[in-house]
């Protein structure tokens, strides 16, 4: 018997996360008459799927012909061919479908003249296997994740799902067999810890841009469902990819979305030159977001960039019919005249290439399972979105594949529990003896410590640490210093120190947990950048420069692979990348260009 | 560097240590090339004492999570801008709700109220293989509407919710109700209207406008209440 004991209630599935892939994946299990609980450190409706602007990618061909084929081919070629190809025609394929039940969930998407979605233009959207962009980014308005969080929110009202509303999860409880039996959580307004014993367990955590300094991401993105796996054993795969959002508002980093290039926006430098006809003579201002902005950080770098500090480039609109913007992108006008200080109808939008998105995390196979390093499931584990690594984005992701990612595997991660649960594949097993222990040796060492560090100086230098060493453009040198200073960091983070030590909605306690979190993500990437001698998507090194044996600096003969960090011993290993679709002939590799 | 002192008056309580809510004088330097909204100085004092506590998460007026009551009007801390306030600003929770720490209220009967309205479509018509077609014209009626970011700022505003935040629907669930009564895909506009043909549900909307005056979204209840007034005279006669 463990000396610590925590109230345990039980559930059929706790859910970690209500963001689009966790409420999408509750309407499955709730529907479905399963006991489910839905935890989450913020109400519902504020987590950042939110925030997400342009649009949620489905061929459904409203405006113009469009096929999955399509789709798959833009999204193998978008990950720079790191994506598994059996998880990527899964997805597409299954678009038009989670789209159009959304649509029937009451999401209030725009419509085309004859009633249907309004689709737009997207960066890296082609029609016919790269030949000309497509229509294909299916939106409401600039405001598509909010727009799609609520109805889902909305649904789940229906459903009568249970949600744990600011509570944070802190750890996964694992046995003996390597079985995860549930999650110890935090219920933030008492203070108290229970425990939720669960016969499945699903990470909807989200991502974990709050590694950088300079990042579109909400303060809640502290990776938390990355921490929990890695503490708890599990690698995390392709750590390295990291998607920096071309347009960013400078200084501010609030996203502005690549929907208002699809909208006819154009990038320029200085000299007023659109820069990108140069990068990418094809696709130009919609090639892909790695493409735009490596290209971007050139200009900048050449002194080609705007403002006194020649710092930023610029998104300019003012072409555009101030009806077209006022309709399609009234948020972003918002955003500019809050954040920049500018009205985009008038004058052009300062922006910088910001992190966004982590293309790794979690790995799971299609089915939404979390998998060892050989591929077999984790009993009782299933993730998705972007804290899981299906892994449909490889080493860069296409716009507007995120939110489809959120439908696509968040359903079929609850469809997967359902038949586990219902098949008696996994059950209720017996929690260990010390299941808690861990955890509560971590919130005592918290509250005890004393002549710490200050958790608001370490994640700033943190932060600071990943922007510098691990950037748009990154290099040898800089990484290795980096992995030294990151493991340094991890020093502090063990020894931080809060002064509020009260039990309720004691937010200093939350923002401690959360960089026990970003530290192991901080770790993970770092490790993984350090370790890929190539480029590839979103990586690029100047060391793997592009030569006529590499284009792009890509070396398949080395590196098409996927990374796995593992925490203990901070190690690599590596899996090789799922070539065989499940029904289409394999996409085969080749050089990547706009 | 622009650099320049703040002066604050906040509203304080952590039930674990204080038998009464108080209110604290602060400042705290600002840099006027760095920080923009007051989020950004709620950061900087909560660097400095750790036990201050509020929500936040988007930082860009999306979320709804930061809202409350700067210099006696309701708003979202990542949406205000610094260089507009009056000093000492005066932070205090939202008002009309439990305070639960600070400037985290308990938002529980908003939800509750929120939740009334059956925020979700209602269409039991069999479902069809593609999209429900509506027209742009007919997806306009939602524009207003669907953007709530359900801060409670218009609730909280609202005297007749102050009274009655029990029996009331408040600016924020009737706009929501509106949005689901206007969308052409719903089938229950009845019933809806049935629900809040109630003195208290609806009609207690004195047409203060306190709600619009502070919506940072923009948007504006109250015509959205006057809409549905609009429909239930009309299937009245």
């Amino acid at each position: 018997m463990s000396k610590l004991s925590i109230p345990v209630r039980k559930f059929d599935a706790v859910i970690v996360g209500a963001g689009g892939s966790g409420l999408r994946a509750a309407i499955q299990l709730s529907e479905a008459g399963l006991k489910t609980a839905v935890l989450s450190k913020v109400f519902p409706t504020r987590s950042h799927t939110v925030a997400a602007q342009g649009g949620v990618s489905a061929s459904l061909g409203n405006s113009e012909e469009d096929h999955w084929h399509w789709h798959m081919y833009d999204t193998v070629k978008g990950s720079d061919w790191l994506g598994d190809q059996d998880a990527i025609e899964y997805m597409c394929r299954k678009a038009p479908e989670v789209v159009v039940e959304l649509e029937h969930f009451g999401m209030p998407f725009d419509r085309t003249d004859e009633g249907k979605i309004y689709q737009r233009p997207f960066g890296g959207h082609m029609s016919n296997f790269g030949e000309k962009p497509v229509r294909r980014a299916c939106a409401a308005a600039d405001r598509t994740g909010h727009a799609m969080l609520h109805a889902l929110y909305q649904r789940n009202v229906r459903a009568n799902t249970q949600f744990f509303v600011e509570w944070m999860a802190l750890d996964l409880i694992r046995d003996q067999s390597g079985q995860v039996l549930g999650v110890i959580a935090l219920e933030m307004e008492t203070g108290e810890v229970v425990a939720f014993h669960a016969k499945a367990t699903v990470f909807a955590t989200g991502g974990a841009g709050r590694i950088f300094y300079s990042s579109t991401n909400a303060f809640i993105n502290t990776g938390d469902g990355l921490g929990m796996a890695a503490r708890a054993g599990i690698a995390l795969e392709d750590m390295e990819f990291w998607q920096f959002h071309p347009t960013g508002v400078a200084g501010a980093g609030v996203l502005i979305t690549e929907g208002v290039r699809g909208e006819g926006g154009i990038l320029r430098n200085s000299t007023n030159e659109r820069f990108m006809e140069r990068y990418a003579p094809n696709a130009k201002d919609l090639a892909s977001r790695d493409v735009v902005s490596r290209a971007m950080v050139t200009e900048i770098n050449e002194g080609r960039g705007c403002g006194p500090n020649k710092d930023f480039v610029l998104l300019d609109i003012t072409h555009l019919d101030p009806a077209t913007i006022m309709k399609r992108l009234p948020g972003i006008r918002e955003i500019s005249i809050q954040f920049a200080g500018i009205d985009p109808i008038k004058a052009p939008i300062p922006v910088v290439p910001t992190c966004h998105y982590q293309m790794g995390g979690v790995p799971t196979n299609y089915k939404g399972q979390v998998v060892g390093d050989d591929g077999t499931p984790v009993r009782g584990f299933y993730a998705a979105g972007e804290v899981a690594c299906a892994s449909v984005h490889g080493a860069n992701r296409l716009g507007t594949n995120s939110l489809l990612d959120l439908l696509v595997f968040g359903k079929a991660s609850g469809d997967t529990v359902i038949e586990n649960v219902r098949s008696g594949e996994i059950g209720l097993k017996e929690l260990p003896a010390d299941f808690a222990d861990r955890t509560m040796a971590r919130l005592n060492r918290l509250n005890t410590q004393t002549g710490g560090a200050n958790v608001n100086e370490t994640r700033l230098e943190l932060q600071r640490t990943m922007q510098k060493h691990c950037g748009v453009f990154r290099f040898n040198d800089m990484l290795i210093e980096g992995v030294a200073k990151i493991l340094d960091i991890e020093k502090a983070v063990a020894r931080t120190e809060i002064k509020d030590k009260s039990h309720v909605w004691n937010t200093a306690r939350v923002e401690a947990l959360e960089l026990d979190n970003l530290i192991e993500v901080a770790k993970a990437t770092m490790v993984s950048a350090e370790a890929r001698k190539e480029s590839r998507g979103a990586h690029v090194r100047d060391d793997a420069p592009d030569t006529p044996a590499n284009p792009n600096g890509r070396d398949d003969v080395n590196w098409h692979k996927h990374t796995l960090w593992h925490r203990d011993g901070n190690r690599l290993g590596f899996k090789p990348v799922i070539m065989k679709p499940l029904s289409v002939e394999t996409i085969a590799l080749k050089t990547r260009s706009y | 560097m622009a650099t320049s002192t703040m002066q604050f008056k906040i509203y304080r309580y952590d039930p674990d240590k204080d038998n009464a809510p108080y209110m604290q004088d602060a400042s705290v330097e600002v840099d006027f090339a760095i920080d923009r909204k007051l989020l950004d100085v709620l950061t900087r004092l909560k660097a400095k004492d750790d036990t201050l506590s509020y929500r936040r998460s988007c930082r860009e007026g999306i979320c709804g999570s930061d809202a409350m009551n700067i210099n006696g009007k309701n708003g979202l801390a990542c949406l205000t801008e610094i260089k507009d306030l009056k000093q000492p600003v005066v932070l205090r929770p939202l008002p009309g709700l439990p305070v639960i720490r600070d400037l985290i209220v308990d938002m529980t009967q908003f939800f509750k109220q929120y939740h009334s309205i059956k925020p979700y479509l209602i269409n039991e018509g069999p479902r069809p293989e593609r999209e429900r077609l509506q027209s742009p014209e007919e997806r306009e009626e939602l524009n207003g509407l669907y953007e709530c970011i359900l801060c409670a700022c218009c609730s909280t505003s609202c005297p007749s919710f102050w009274w009655n935040p029990d029996k009331f629907v408040g600016p924020a669930g009737l706009l929501n109700a509106y949005r689901f009564i206007a969308d052409t895909r719903d089938q229950a506009t009845n019933e809806r209207l049935d629900d809040l043909e109630d003195p208290y549900r609806l009609f207690r909307c004195h047409t203060i406008m306190n709600c619009v005056d502070v919506c940072p979204k923009g948007l504006n209840p109250t015509r959205a209440i006057g809409k549905i007034k609009e429909m239930m005279v009309r299937r009245a006669i």
